[in-house]
């Protein structure tokens, strides 16, 4: 059976349980005389039903979609002979998905060995016990459920209570899903990095001025050990992120400025939606434009002043993530510019001071730790933007300042690495994970400090 | 006169000139931004309009049941094995008698699109009395010689056709044997390797197959997140820590959701690589902080005094949060979430970590299916070498932004019609 078609019925037993679980209250309110005699409303006693028909079932459906393949797949390979079975992870993922192809037809079953075709056997089999015991077990369950619910409705029991636990429980549940992503992505990234830095010493990851991680085809090949030295990435990303930061200050804090302090109404109308569909356009877009037209540019302007320009040049990338960051910057540092209190200004103005002194004298220093932490926040993007310098950035980890140079990134490494099939544990993989361990405690620290910064600013003028 | 007002006096055409030049550096900082925004935009709609339409030639196409190997039109095998290409070369052939020897004979092949053949494929099956007659048909020209035809005659110099292919395709030109007309198979197929039968909607399928989970996950997830957040939760260190979490989520680079992805729901749970419900998962995580954030946002404007009077009224706390604050703060609700979706719609490395870059041809049809999204699309499309992929790409964004730039609106106009002033 579907899984669709199984949440079908399930859908159709709750409904049923709830409509049931109401009547019943009904019934057991008319000989005490009427509703106000239940201690809920009957919509608490049929809500309660439906809980009780859903909850378990759905629990346990969750958990069987999630590790009946992994199980199954153990069971599988378990069942092949000794001779058969796969000695590491990457023979393994060939040995499943040939029994998985000769289970699904695509292979024919003459093609494989006798014991990897029964194997393919037992996997059918496998799942198809699978789907009907976890079709079986499901709907009881919302059976059982439900009729205990039934079966238990009562004048006095406190159905609006506890329907309203479990509601609580369940919201409680989804505000805690974000400590559990970021307990995910700290494990994710950690375990495989501890694995990565069991085979590359962590000192020549963090201070190694090569990066080269091929790794050897064949084991007596030259030069087999890939090289896993990070410095020339951590460059490269400083450079292009220094560059965009360069372009996305000093226009996105002048066009805030500009908005918050000189325009007219009619212009900021006009010009600040205009400058927010900059923020709405898609990275890959940008990515595609650097990449299309403005590296093409830069490289043209460069060869007729007779400067060599890498066609993917450092500076194209940064450029455009620039273009990216104006609007970032420049509605983080309008919301702090307009939090500084108007008496503020006004003396300022008072005194006799030009507007643009004021900006600079009084309003400036005033929102200065605010535009700090926007700053930060910017930079962080700038580090852990990916598409643009995908796109536009080289794959040669060149470590040099040189803005015409291509120099490569932390995010465009792990693209490379991890892009297409890969064995899960070869060193390469691995280091793709320990680059996002990189990318995330900076960009984590960034932001905490960030953060911290604009909420201390803002308390301060509240 | 006192000294002083002689020295402020003396320094004030210095300084509005400081005024001045601060006000134009203001005015520059704008420029730049809208000129970028222009230059976007012109670059994009300037490279892509040529992709929406398309050029055919008309060809008097003849079903010879001898060249096509086929003798009965009902038999599906027999359809299946037709040799379609043999038809066009014979129609091909009698429109340009003079061309003689394999390689020009090839060559001339080579204008029309591989298409064709499908197509007539297609209109034999429908019609099995077509078998021997012979029709005046539009079959779609080979991209090469489309692009020939779109470019300006400046830039048919350096054309992807030999010479002599130019002369053929003018030829056609110049009798009107050519059309324009609107490229049909962009909207209505998947990718291809050749780029006058790739189209987005297997790539518009598959974002809307990914949407769909993200929506069904993060919407009510981050209400639930938001209430519990704003109105239940207690005032200590955890709930503390679960907000310094969730703004700090908000801010992580996107492509470490897709390693949290590619290792927890491929690694860990075994799910298949490349399908819009892994991507879904994975955009729903990424976009949940958007939307607890603005949902949050949106219930601490709705007043305390209707929190008051309902209670006042006997309601219970869950009573008045789901009956009187949460419909009131739902349009602000609804316009962060669809801001959040505009957010998941564009987002591409993530789903590179997860497998979705694969070359697709067939439609899927469920969010099991393998497939890829929009933005990837964009993105496997801008790094292949022809011409043709480089209008392609900037027709998928055209069509991406359409889809960005009315959710945006969509956003802006709800914030401004259903969000209540309290």
């Amino acid at each position: 059976m579907q899984t669709g078609q199984l949440l079908l019925i399930l859908a159709a037993m709750i409904v049923t349980a709830f409509i049931m679980g109401r009547h019943r209250a009904l019934q057991v309110a008319q000989p005490l005389g009427g509703i106000r005699h239940l201690r809920s409303l009957p919509f608490y006693y049929a809500m309660r039903s439906a809980i009780w028909c859903a909850l378990p079932a759905l629990i346990v459906l969750v958990f069987w979609l999630v590790f009946d393949q992994t199980l199954i797949r153990i069971m599988v390979l378990d069942s092949l002979p000794a001779e058969l079975q796969p000695v590491d992870g990457a023979a393994r993922n060939l040995m499943l998905s040939q029994i998985g192809n000769v289970a699904s037809g695509a292979l024919p079953r003459d093609f494989v060995d006798a014991a990897v075709a029964n194997a393919a056997g037992r996997l059918n089999q496998l799942q198809s016990i699978s789907a009907m015991a976890m079709a079986v077990v499901v709907i009881v369950l919302a059976m059982v459920g439900g009729a205990w619910a039934w079966l238990r409705v009562s004048a006095r029991m406190p159905a609006r209570e506890q329907v309203e636990r479990v509601l609580l429980v369940i919201f409680m549940l989804c505000a805690v899903l974000a400590v559990v992503t970021t307990v995910g992505i700290v494990f994710s990234v950690l375990f495989e990095s501890i694995r990565f830095f069991g085979q590359v010493p962590i000192t020549d990851f963090l201070f190694g001025l090569n990066w080269s991680p091929q790794m050897a085809l064949r084991a007596d090949q030259v030069a087999s050990e890939g090289a896993f030295g990070a410095v020339p990435l951590f460059a490269g990303t400083l450079l292009i992120s220094a560059i965009a930061l360069i372009v996305a200050v000093p226009v996105g804090l002048m066009s805030a400025i500009y908005l918050a302090e000189y325009a007219h109404s009619k212009v900021r109308s006009f010009a600040k939606p205009a400058l927010e569909v900059l923020a709405g356009v898609p990275t890959v877009v940008y990515g595609f434009f650097a990449a299309l037209t403005v590296a093409p540019f830069i490289r043209d302007v460069g060869q007729s002043l007779g400067l060599s320009v890498a066609s993917e040049s450092a500076l194209a990338a940064g450029l455009v993530m620039g273009i990216m960051l104006i609007p970032f910057v420049s509605s983080l540092s309008d919301d702090v510019i307009t939090a500084v209190p108007r008496a503020m200004r006004d003396a300022s103005l008072g005194l006799g001071a030009t507007r643009s002194e004021t900006i600079k004298k009084v309003i400036f220093p005033a929102a200065l730790p605010g535009i700090m932490g926007g700053i930060l926040l910017a930079a962080s993007r700038a580090i852990g933007e990916t598409m643009i310098v995908v796109m536009a950035a080289g794959l040669a980890a060149n470590l040099t300042a040189n803005p015409l140079q291509a120099v490569t990134t932390i995010t465009v490494q792990i693209v490379t690495l991890l892009t297409g099939d890969q064995e899960f544990d070869s060193a390469k993989t691995l280091a793709a994970f320990a680059l996002g361990l990189m990318l995330f405690i900076t960009t984590l620290l960034m932001n905490v400090v960030a953060l911290h910064i604009v909420k201390k600013y803002r308390e301060q003028y509240e | 006169m006192s000294v002083t007002t002689e020295q402020v006096r003396k320094t004030l055409a210095r300084r509005y000139r400081a005024e001045k030049r601060f006000k134009a550096y203001g005015i520059c900082a704008i420029s730049i931004g809208l000129l970028a925004l222009l230059l976007l935009f012109t670059d994009i709609i300037g490279k892509g309009y040529r992709a929406f339409y398309e050029y055919s030639v008309a060809l008097q196409i003849t079903f010879d049941p001898e060249s096509l190997e086929i003798d009965d039109p009902r038999d599906l095998e027999q359809l299946q094995y037709g040799n379609y290409e043999a038809v066009v070369r014979e129609a091909l052939k009698a429109r340009f008698p003079g061309v003689e020897g394999r390689e020009d004979r090839r060559a001339l092949t080579a204008l029309v699109s591989t298409a064709a053949g499908y197509r007539l494929r297609e209109m034999l099956e429908n019609k099995p009395e077509l078998l021997g007659q012979t029709h005046t048909l539009w079959l779609q020209l080979d991209d090469d010689a489309d692009m020939f035809l779109k470019s300006s005659e400046a830039k048919r110099k350096t054309a992807r056709l030999s010479d002599q292919q130019q002369t053929w395709v003018l030829e056609l030109e110049q009798s009107n044997e050519v059309r324009a007309g609107f490229n049909h198979s962009l909207f209505t197929r998947g990718d291809s390797r050749e780029p006058e039968q790739a189209g987005i909607l297997g790539a518009i399928l598959g974002s809307f197959f990914t949407m769909l989970v993200t929506l069904a996950l993060s919407f009510p997830i981050g209400v639930a997140a938001a209430v519990y957040l704003e109105e239940f939760a207690p005032k200590n260190r955890f709930t503390d820590f679960i907000e310094v979490n969730i703004n700090n989520l908000a801010a992580v680079p996107s492509i470490i959701f897709g390693l949290l992805g590619l290792a927890v729901f491929i690694g860990l749970f075994g799910m298949p690589r490349s399908v819009p419900l892994v991507g879904g998962l994975v955009l729903t995580l990424m976009t949940l902080p958007t939307i607890i954030i603005s949902s949050r946002a949106a219930i601490k404007a709705v007043p305390p005094s209707i929190r008051q009077a309902a209670m006042g009224l006997g309601a219970s706390k869950m009573q008045v949060v789901l009956q009187f604050v949460l419909p009131l703060a739902l349009p602000g609700m609804l316009t962060g979430g669809i801001i959040g979706m505009a957010q998941a719609l564009g987002e591409t490395a993530p789903l590179l970590m997860i497998g979705m870059v694969a070359f697709i041809v067939e439609l899927p049809t469920g969010a099991m299916d393998a497939a890829t999204v929009l933005p990837v699309q964009v993105f496997l499309w801008a790094s292949s070498p022809e011409q043709s992929f480089v209008t392609m790409t900037s027709a998928a964004i055209m069509v991406l932004m359409t889809f960005l730039i009315t959710m945006n609106t969509l956003a802006v106009v709800m914030r401004k019609r259903l969000e209540r002033r309290w």
